[in-house]
């Protein structure tokens, strides 16, 4: 062990010089496309949640006489082949697809903080142990283990749900014991120990909130995930069952329809695709505020552009005004 | 290439033995798949074909006569000796038909990996080292793009343009390589690059991650200080430093694949294990289903230890003390 | 001639100017060591002085004129092209870094690395390149170099690391070579080996040398002339001699009296007839460590036996591995002894506490400072959380919120911080602030014995004399005893009465302070000694 393995530090604050050091939200900000992607969700979840009383037609208005109509002013995403308007359909299987992601990600990230703090705190046969078990769960892929469970348990929103959750527990529990690990040799917790501090005092106030930004990146791109694995589930007639709309279900149906009917397949899948896409951009956005790297790159960049923003202004302010300095650029 | 055979002989000891381990558990998993099915799954298998001496003799067949700890230790030993039941539906020995289908699922899922890397490696390092610029904006983006797409989706809209629009390649079917390899490969393309494409983006994220990461550790400051050219910087020292997290990642994307490609079967009709899967479920196969995930699960751990294996000759503080 | 020359150089990452119009030269055989703490952009104005920067959003201007032999006209290598500056980089500049476990590609062998420069400068063939490297190793000290020179990084020591490091940059024979830190993360006994090399070779082949560091010892040992940054600005630029003997600026008169040495008659004044508080029989601590190729023991602790007398400071020396951190850590319950006994005497009666299977309200009586100002508290939560914590688990202070703040403010005043500090947060503060925080919340505890586990070894030397004045002033009006872990000799003849020598788990040598510093018995005691940097530079020839 080397003898001096931290940096050395003086007689001035950590951070460079005010004017450089952004708050979280602004790094967030900063962003263009994690506030586009904040956007587009919410545009989603509320379109979801609004569904049943925006959407022009209900989920099961068969209407053969105009099965298979493209994309126009009555129906924007055309109809299907039982003549059912495909936009109301897209928006009413919104709701339900975002609720078993929301619900299924929340079971994993409770059972994976559980295990992952156990694991990464406690260590020794208890780390041991939960690890191998995790391991196991590792060596199913995520959709084969999903598909087995809900064959055992009938099909159904809750199996789903569950099954979906439990396949994801070890992510989670390997994202919070790997923060939990580094955190249990760090300093400042050895010291609440050497003072006699109680373990779930020290996990509470020391630990909890200093595994959260890893947390809640593992907890976005879960969401994306999680809404593409329901989606799998359905298209293979075994997440949402019918008569309950779902964008996997009616890309199944799609596929008999390909070469008639590219409304049918189009929108659908493009609603699992931009809201996955939300998610997985908001994830990224989130990582790279956390980044201590990126935080320097955002914030030279946007230290550039403020100076090039006064030096503009100057310019504009004309010439006669040279004696004038560019408060707070230093 | 130096080594330490007596500190080579114990890594390899030690993951042999930690993959027993995870052996066991998968097994005990699989085992209880079956047994956790509500309702009595003989019954439920036999459906209308339900008769009172066709619901013994499967019973019987089946060995769910006897007590749970005989009928795992029963299981066990079949399962080590490589069988693996009966199959509900048509009496067909699980092992036989898994062996079957298994050369479609590892020729697409291998021509997925060979895909996906083809893709992400350069991809990957090439945006690790514009970290920050445009062409590194880009790539990323793109694979967010690749990362959130459903892939039976995109085998679906590709089906619609290659297929049905164009004409240009089948939209299902299947020819074994062995026997026409032309014929394979042009089967095997679309839903090989549905796969691959997916698998790509998930695989340079992970690879542009790991490359950023050997880019700042201080031994690559040396190799520019030695004025190397930027060639032998990249190839000879990050490369090589990203190596083991490569590695890492291939292995666990042939797992992710493996699992996803049931999916694409589905979409383009190919006989394989995701297909067979697919159908179990349907008809409550349930030794089928136990087989073929008993499989894969098997197939992930051996990858992993070929991996561990990649580990030692890559890295010499693994093999040489 | 000026092998290297540097006007007005700038550097500016972003919206910060970090060096604010650096000159300085240095010529053939001649040594300029560059002198600055924390924050005085010193590393940063060398590297961009060679065009070795690479900071995102950077901007670098002014002037740096490299001279090499083969050309006639001096390279700018402000601004220069990428092709230009390799083709200088590793051939007529050679670089060593700080931190030899992080330096050398540990999937390479040792010969690989030296040979490369060879093969891309010299046009040498694999075969060429390959003998030179081993004449290169013999030359840097490694024994047996034929054999090692095939050997990977993970195989050596850090001292020969740093040797290896040296062999690769003196490769082909530059005219200038940078040291950036290089013995900072290296003991003092191999501080002082890597320090005799890097003359030797420079005396050998007459390159010039830039040796930066923060360290004005290993200044004084080593440079001709020296120059004293600032927050990237030029404080002082003189000969040596002329800088130690007559230092014209206020900072540097600072330094020179920050700086911790080991005097004739140095240490506070011995405490007569304290009676021991701790004592420590037979200690014995051993680990499994997990290397990725299985299981190995290490013998941390070897039987190691001390007594702290009351109000009175011991010191725990020893270099890196010697376990004097594992003595700490098996007094505090973080680390479970295999074997041995640490009593603290009863404060009411005559009986002793055991320590090391003390319960959690025995806890309180062993407060513990660790290094690393940033990692020793916790960044989510602001200082008056941190200090009160003692008091919240031991219930100290008061009942009522409003009496712990009011200790809290108490606490904070009596380790020179304004208590408006309570409401800030971690990274709102110094290194020096937040270890006198780390202070407080140690006294918060009431103890009766404090650990000081290298506690300002990670401090710029002149907020290390602060704090070391802090201790020392706290020890005197409240009657503390300190176990004081160091490695820094001369810090531990400032701040103890007694001192006990570790080296591999075992105790070297245990004597009153002022014995041992004057008349050290055991040969290792002696080589520590001769290795710290004398007060006075060495007039070099």
């Amino acid at each position: 062990m080397s003898q001096n393995t931290a940096p050395r530090t003086g007689g001035s604050p950590a951070p460079a010089a005010p004017s450089a050091r952004l708050a979280p939200w602004r790094l967030f900000a900063a962003n263009p496309l994690t506030v586009a992607a904040a956007i587009a969700l919410a545009v989603v979840v509320l379109a979801s949640v609004l569904a049943p009383w925006i959407a022009p037609a209900g989920i099961n208005e068969i209407d053969i006489s105009r099965a298979l109509a493209p994309p126009g002013p009555d129906h924007w995403f055309g109809t299907d082949e039982l003549g059912r308007d495909v936009f109301s359909r897209v928006l009413l299987a919104g709701s339900t697809s975002l609720t078993i992601a929301v619900m299924a990600v929340t079971i994993a990230l409770v059972l994976g903080l559980v295990i992952g703090i156990v694991a990464g705190y406690a260590g020794g046969w208890a780390d041991a142990a939960l690890m191998r078990v995790v391991d196991v769960m590792f060596a199913f892929p995520v959709l084969l283990l999903a598909l087995a469970i809900i064959a055992i348990f009938q099909p159904g929103m809750l199996t789903t749900t569950i099954a979906i959750g439990v396949v994801y527990t070890p992510i989670f529990a390997r994202v919070v014991r790997a923060s939990t690990l580094s955190l249990r040799t760090a300093p400042f917790v050895q010291v609440s120990q050497t003072m006699g501090t109680p373990a779930a005092s020290i996990l509470r106030r020391h630990v909890l909130p200093n595994i959260g930004g890893p947390v809640v990146v593992q907890t976005s791109l879960s969401l994306a995930f999680a809404i593409l694995s329901e989606a799998a589930l359905s298209f293979l007639g075994l997440g949402i069952q019918p008569p309950s709309p779902s964008w996997g279900g009616m890309l199944f149906t799609a596929q008999g329809f390909l070469a008639q009917a590219w409304w049918m397949s189009v929108f659908p899948g493009a609603a699992i695709f931009v809201t996955a896409l939300a998610f997985t951009l908001l994830g990224d956005g989130l990582r790279d505020g956390l980044d201590p790297r990126q935080r320097t790159i955002i914030e030279a960049r946007h230290g550039e552009r403020r100076r090039e923003r006064v030096a503009a202004a100057l310019a504009r302010a004309g010439r006669g005004r040279t004696d004038q300095t560019a408060g707070g650029e230093r | 290439m130096r080594v330490a055979p007596a500190q080579l002989l114990r890594f390899l000891t030690t993951r042999l033995l930690s993959s027993a381990v995870v052996l066991l558990g998968v097994l005990v998993v699989v085992f209880a798949l079956v047994h956790l099915v509500p309702g009595d799954p003989v019954r439920l298998a036999l459906g209308t074909r339900y008769t009172p001496e066709a619901y013994e003799a499967l019973r019987a067949a089946s060995g769910l006569d006897r007590s749970l700890p005989e009928q795992f230790a029963s299981y066990l030993g079949h399962a080590l000796t490589g069988d693996l039941g009966v199959s509900f539906r048509n009496g067909q020995p699980v092992t036989t038909t898994l062996l079957q289908r298994l050369p479609a699922t590892l020729s697409l899922a291998i021509t997925g990996l060979v895909i996906a890397l083809v893709i992400s490696v350069p991809a990957g390092v090439y945006s690790a080292l514009r970290e920050g610029r445009v062409s590194d904006m880009i790539v990323r983006l793109t694979s967010q793009f690749g990362v959130s797409v459903p892939d039976f989706w995109l085998g679906m809209l590709l089906i619609s343009l290659f297929s049905v629009t164009l004409g240009l390649l089948p939209a299902s079917g299947y020819v074994a390589l062995t026997d026409d390899p032309v014929g394979w490969l042009r089967q095997v393309t679309l839903p090989g690059v549905t796969v691959g494409l997916v698998a790509g983006a998930i695989m340079t994220r992970y690879i542009r991650a790991a490359v950023i990461d050997v880019a700042s550790a201080g031994y690559i400051r040396t190799a520019v200080s030695k004025g190397l050219p930027r060639r032998v910087v990249v190839s000879r020292h990050i490369v090589r430093g990203a190596l083991v997290p490569v590695l890492t990642i291939a292995g666990i994307q042939l797992a992710t694949i493996l699992g996803g490609v049931i999916v694409v079967e589905v979409v383009f009709a190919w006989p394989g294990l995701g297909r067979l899967v697919y159908d179990a479920v349907a008809a409550r196969d349930y030794p089928l289903i136990q087989g073929a995930v008993l499989l894969v699960a098997v197939m992930f751990i051996v990858v992993n230890l070929i991996v561990d294996v990649l580990y030692a000759v890559v890295d010499p503080r693994i093999r040489a003390a | 001639m000026s092998i290297l020359r540097v006007r007005d150089l700038r550097v500016a990452i972003g919206a910060t100017e970090i060096v604010k119009g650096v000159d300085f030269e240095v010529d053939r055989g001649q040594t300029l060591g560059i002198v600055g703490e924390s924050g005085s952009g010193k590393s940063m104005t060398v590297l961009a002085a060679t065009g070795l920067i690479d900071a995102p959003a950077r901007r670098v201007t002014g002037s740096s004129l490299l001279q090499i032999a083969s050309r006639d006209a001096p390279v700018e290598l402000v601004g220069a092209t990428d092709r230009t500056l390799r083709s200088v980089h590793g051939d007529a500049m050679g670089f060593v870094f700080q931190d030899p476990s992080t330096s050398l590609n540990p999937y390479l062998t040792v010969g690989r690395q030296i040979a490369e420069s060879l093969e891309v400068h010299r046009g040498l063939t694999r075969r060429a390149a390959h003998n030179r490297s081993i004449a290169l190793l013999e030359s840097v000290g490694i024994p047996d170099a034929g054999a090692r020179v095939d050997a990977y990084p993970h195989q050596f020591s850090g001292g020969q690391r740093q040797r290896v490091m040296i062999a690769i940059a003196l490769a082909c024979d530059p005219a200038l070579l940078i040291a950036d830190e290089p013995t900072t993360a290296l003991d003092v006994t191999t501080q002082a080996q890597i320090i005799d090399l890097v003359q030797r070779l420079q005396h050998d082949r007459g390159a010039a040398v830039v040796w930066i560091s923060h360290d004005l010892g290993v200044i004084g040992q080593v440079a001709d002339e020296v120059l004293v940054l600032r927050h990237g600005e030029t404080v002082e630029q003189r000969p040596l001699a002329e800088v130690y003997d007559d230092p014209r600026h206020v900072y540097t008169k600072e330094l020179l009296a920050a700086r911790p040495r080991v005097v004739a008659a140095g240490g506070p004044a011995s405490e007569p007839g304290a009676g021991p508080l701790l004592e420590v029989a037979e200690l014995d601590v051993r680990f499994a460590v997990q290397t990725p190729a299985g299981r190995r023991t290490v013998h941390a602790v070897d039987g190691v036996s001390f007594t702290v007398r009351r109000g009175t400071t011991l010191a725990l020396v020893g270099e890196s591995g010697s376990g004097k951190s594992t003595i700490a850590n098996a007094l505090t319950g973080l680390v479970r002894p295999h074997a041995g006994a640490a009593t603290l005497a009863d404060a009411e009666g005559p009986g002793v506490r055991d320590v090391l299977r003390a319960k959690r309200r025995d806890r309180r009586r062993i407060a513990m400072v660790f290094q690393d100002p940033f990692a020793s508290i916790d960044p989510r939560r602001t200082v008056a959380d941190t200090v009160a914590e003692p008091l919240r688990v031991h219930r100290l202070g008061g009942a009522t919120p409003a009496a712990r703040a009011a200790r809290v403010r108490e606490l904070l005043e009596l380790v020179d911080l304004d208590p408006a500090f309570a409401a800030r947060y971690p990274h709102e503060l110094s290194g020096g602030q937040r270890q006198r925080v780390s202070i407080a919340r140690a006294l918060a505890l009431e103890p009766e014995l404090v650990i000081l586990d290298e506690a300002t070894a990670s401090l710029d030397v002149s907020v290390q004399a602060r704090i070391l004045a802090l201790l020392r002033r706290l020890q005197v009006e409240q009657g503390l005893t300190y176990l004081f872990i160091a490695h820094d000799l001369a810090i531990v003849q400032q701040m103890s009465h007694e001192v006990v020598v570790l080296r591999g788990g075992k105790v070297v040598e245990a004597a009153p302070a002022a014995e041992l510093f004057a008349h050290p018995r055991e040969e290792y005691t002696r080589a520590l000694l001769a290795a710290v940097p004398p007060e006075r530079p060495r007039v070099r020839s």
